[in-house]
């Protein structure tokens, strides 16, 4: 009988074939969607009205995973919801099979190998290329290695007009106080080899644009996380007549979504000169505003426009009004009575704050065209019927990318389906796969005194 | 090629008061390939670390070849983590997938293909070149992977628990390709695990660690003949040395109502303890003919081909002394097994014998 390592265990698991390895689970089970390539086997599979990613993994790793994915989301770092373990299975023989590793598959998301297609749009490009870099400069803000950044292991979700992106795999990530900066070139520099494999990848099959190169792209990443990081955590020195930097660096700051908990600010001996340093800074500025005012939760770029509209609509009022008592009533007044107009059957296209957001660029242009300020709820009725009702669905994005079909199309990581003659013959494979060969777990002194005496009469024959 | 030196190498992680690398002093010659293990927390993997750049040296020096690189950035160190990532590519070729690192640091092709090539010749892959990855087993997977650092021909390989993540019989079947394929390339490699059975079988010679002390560093059969204290004795060796308290009496150490010949010299390096811990590895006991000898009283026998494994306990204890009383394991040959239930006496060569003083933990014989 297998057993669950969950927080909140779902009884709809338990009716699921764990006797038999992911690798051969019935269709019925399965979920075709698209994703990245991995080195273990990984199923999306159908639990109740859920859909979770599984990972068949060795239960040291599952079990590290587990957790590191679990002290992410505490500590708010974009990440996939961890939803348990399954350990202890066995096949109906009687044999171990590794345990798995059970994620919630991230609503409203869009996998690599969907977004880097054949005319892309350079602009979309670069969005996609600013999300990584700052989850990158994130989870190194934390403390966490990741070990093994790589496009398969990130997910976006679109956020206004830019990009989120959530990390996917943390198998081989750790959670340090502080990362030394050999940690993070370390981290850099694996990120470097796997993107760039992974962008060749894409233009060996045919889906990357041919505009875009590899080289390009790795480099730009590795630039952006550099300046990045050096506007997060690197040191200014001005003259005391220049303190308006000290407030223009947290504006900058808060403009990238961070916002600043400490700053460490000196001063020369002769007060001439100032020396500053952001220490604690946290990502999220706009979100958990949003977040405090309205309870609304959204990514960084929904959350800057819908507190844009917040604050205008709080302008327009007359008298004073509290913030929070603003927000309120915008809440009440604006966005819900603006989301409510969203049809059930149309609710998998576009998440609450974003179909606000496009709703907002929907609303002036039509206020454009008919000359006058148009409500936000007859804009909301006349974008739900030309828009997003032709909109591809992506609470579940099932959008496979261009390219020949897969060989197995729950399973990416096999490649195309293409006819490949038989594999050579491999000397090297007889030895793993000679059914005689003895498992030994123990240790054989004998075996490595009698290597050792044979290696000694090769070193003096007489 | 290079050989490694840590000098009074020391790793302190921030808000901690002990050291998770106490000064460690190692070196490695060139081409050699060494193992460094100890069970979790004893520092190993921060010492690989430290070598690679990842972990801050606090005190102390890190040598690569005569290169001082303690406060080089990882990627200047001339190093290759091997297995990190060793996810392939399906739509390149092997030789691709082995190669394209080399692309992205501007190798010229032709260099690019002459080392892919030559990476393919060693680990036997020429075949699969020019195919691509869906096909390919389980270990056939992990060559390519090596053969993405053997391309890259650094100066050192570094190895964090490669095989962790394999099912028990490629375990050991790679274990044995890691090993010849070292030797074949002559690369300096430092290898860590958790895994005494895999640091024995492939190290040239293996550094045990153990609260950031390095405690022993030999070949591994020094290390199983003459450890250095009781740590090494009872981490070495599986199933695991007997480490038995014995008192201390004229002429030797008893225990039960046995007294095993220790020599006078021996046990004056006892400091005057009352006791020393006797060490005997599983395989020195004979079942005695004299009837004299330690007297075991088997609950188990496990047979495992031409031998047997007993595991009892000392006989003649009391009910409270048998809860703590610790298992001893023999090993003799099947033919002469006992049974379970019976009560037979041991003999130990006293050569045989390992001594260990009782409040130092050190070898005194």
């Amino acid at each position: 009988m297998p057993r669950f390592l969950a927080a909140k265990p779902d009884a709809d698991l338990i009716r699921l074939p764990w006797n038999v390895p992911l690798e051969s689970w019935p269709t019925a089970h399965l979920v075709a969607l698209p994703r990245g390539i991995s080195r273990h086997v990984v199923r999306f599979i159908q639990v109740g009205d859920d859909i979770l990613a599984a990972k068949e993994i060795l239960e040291e790793v599952a079990v590290h995973e587990y957790r590191q994915l679990t002290e992410l989301r505490r500590l708010d770092v974009p990440a996939v919801e961890p939803v348990g373990v399954v350990l202890g299975r066995n096949d109906s023989e009687g044999n171990v099979l590794d345990p798995i590793l059970l994620t919630r598959h991230l609503p409203f998301s869009l996998p690599y190998r969907a977004l880097f297609y054949s005319g892309v749009k350079l602009d979309t490009v670069n969005r996609l290329l600013d999300a990584m870099v700052v989850l990158f400069a994130r989870l190194h803000l934390t403390g966490f290695y990741w070990g093994d950044v790589s496009l398969s292991n990130i997910l976006f979700r679109r956020d206004a007009g830019e990009f989120a992106a959530y990390l996917v795999d943390a198998e081989t990530g750790e959670l340090h106080a502080k990362l030394t900066d050999g940690q993070r070139a370390h981290d850099l520099q694996i990120a470097t080899t796997n993107l760039f494999g992974e962008f060749s990848d894409l233009e060996a099959g045919g889906m990357l644009d041919p505009s875009l190169q590899p080289q390009w792209l790795v480099e730009t990443i590795v630039d952006r996380y550099h300046s990045l990081w050096a506007e997060l955590t690197g040191v200014e020195e001005f003259s005391e007549s220049e303190l308006y930097r000290l407030e223009g660096r947290v504006r900058r700051l808060n403009a990238l979504g961070f916002d600043v908990a400490e700053i460490d600010v000196s001063t020369s001996a002769d007060g001439s000169t100032i020396r500053m340093q952001p220490k604690v800074v946290e990502a999220g500025h706009h979100s958990r505003r949003l977040m405090r005012l309205t309870g609304l939760d959204a990514e960084e770029h929904q959350a800057r426009r819908l507190l844009n509209d917040m604050d205008t609509f709080r302008a327009k009022i007359p008298g004073t009004m509290t913030e929070s008592v603003a927000a309120h009533k915008w809440l009440m007044e604006v966005f819900e009575p603006a989301t409510s107009r969203i049809p059930p059957d149309l609710a998998g296209k576009r998440d609450p704050a974003q179909f606000f957001h496009e709703l907002l660029d929907y609303r002036w242009y039509m206020s454009q065209r008919e000359n006058h300020e148009v409500s936000i709820v007859e804009a909301a009725s006349g974008y739900v019927a030309d828009v997003l009702r032709t909109l591809p669905d992506e609470e579940m994005s099932n959008v496979m990318p261009v390219g020949q079909e897969l060989l197995n199309k729950y399973d990416p990581s096999q490649g195309f389906a293409d006819d490949e003659e038989e594999p050579p013959y491999d000397p090297w494979e007889d030895g793993a796969n000679d059914p005689e060969l003895p498992v030994s777990f123990g240790f054989d002194i004998e075996a490595l005194r009698a290597r050792e005496r044979a290696k000694s009469r090769e070193r003096d024959p007489g | 090629m290079a050989t490694v030196s840590y000098r009074d190498a020391s790793r302190i992680y921030p808000g901690s008061d002990r050291a998770a690398v106490n000064k460690l002093n190692l070196e490695i010659e060139d081409g050699e390939f060494m193992v460094l293990v100890g069970p979790s927390g004893c520092g190993k993997s921060t010492s690989l670390r430290m070598l690679a750049g990842l972990e801050e040296v606090n005190a102390g020096n890190i040598f690569i070849g005569d290169r001082d690189v303690t406060d080089l950035p990882p990627k200047d160190r001339d190093i290759a983590m091997v297995f990190q990532n060793y996810a392939l590519y399906p739509h390149m070729t092997v030789a691709d997938n082995m190669g394209f690192a080399l692309k992205m640091q501007n190798v010229p092709k032709a260099e690019r293909q002459k080392r892919v090539q030559e990476a393919a010749h060693l680990l036997g892959l020429e075949d699969f070149l020019s195919r691509k990855p869906k096909a390919l087993s389980g270990g056939q997977r992990q060559r390519v992977a090596m053969g993405r650092a053997i391309v890259r021909q650094p100066q050192v390989f570094l190895m964090d628990e490669p095989l962790s993540n394999l099912d028990a019989k490629l375990r050991v079947s790679t274990r044995t390709q890691i090993a010849a394929l070292q030797r074949r390339l002559g690369v300096t490699t430092v290898y860590v695990t958790h895994d005494q059975v895999e640091a024995m079988t492939m190290g040239d010679r293996v550094a045990v660690l153990k609260d950031g002390i390095l405690q022993q560093v030999d070949s591994p059969l020094a290390l199983y003949d003459t450890p250095n204290n009781l740590f090494v004795a009872g981490f070495i060796g599986s199933p695991a040395m007997n480490l038995m308290i014995g008192k201390v009496t004229e002429g030797g150490a008893t225990i039960g109502d046995y007294t095993v010949p220790v020599p006078r010299e021996t046990l004056a390096k006892a400091d005057g303890d009352e006791t020393v811990t006797l060490g005997i590895r599983p395989e020195t006991f004979k079942i005695s003919s004299t009837g004299q000898g330690i007297a075991l009283d088997i609950a188990v026998v496990e047979e495992l081909g031409a031998d047997s494994y007993l595991y009892g306990t000392l006989a003649g204890l009391s009910e409270d002394e048998l809860v703590n009383a610790p298992q001893i394991v023999a090993r003799v040959g099947a033919r002469t097994a006992p049974q379970k239930g019976e009560v037979v006496r041991l003999e130990i060569d006293p050569e045989h014998v390992h001594v260990f003083n009782n409040t130092t933990e050190d070898r005194i014989s």
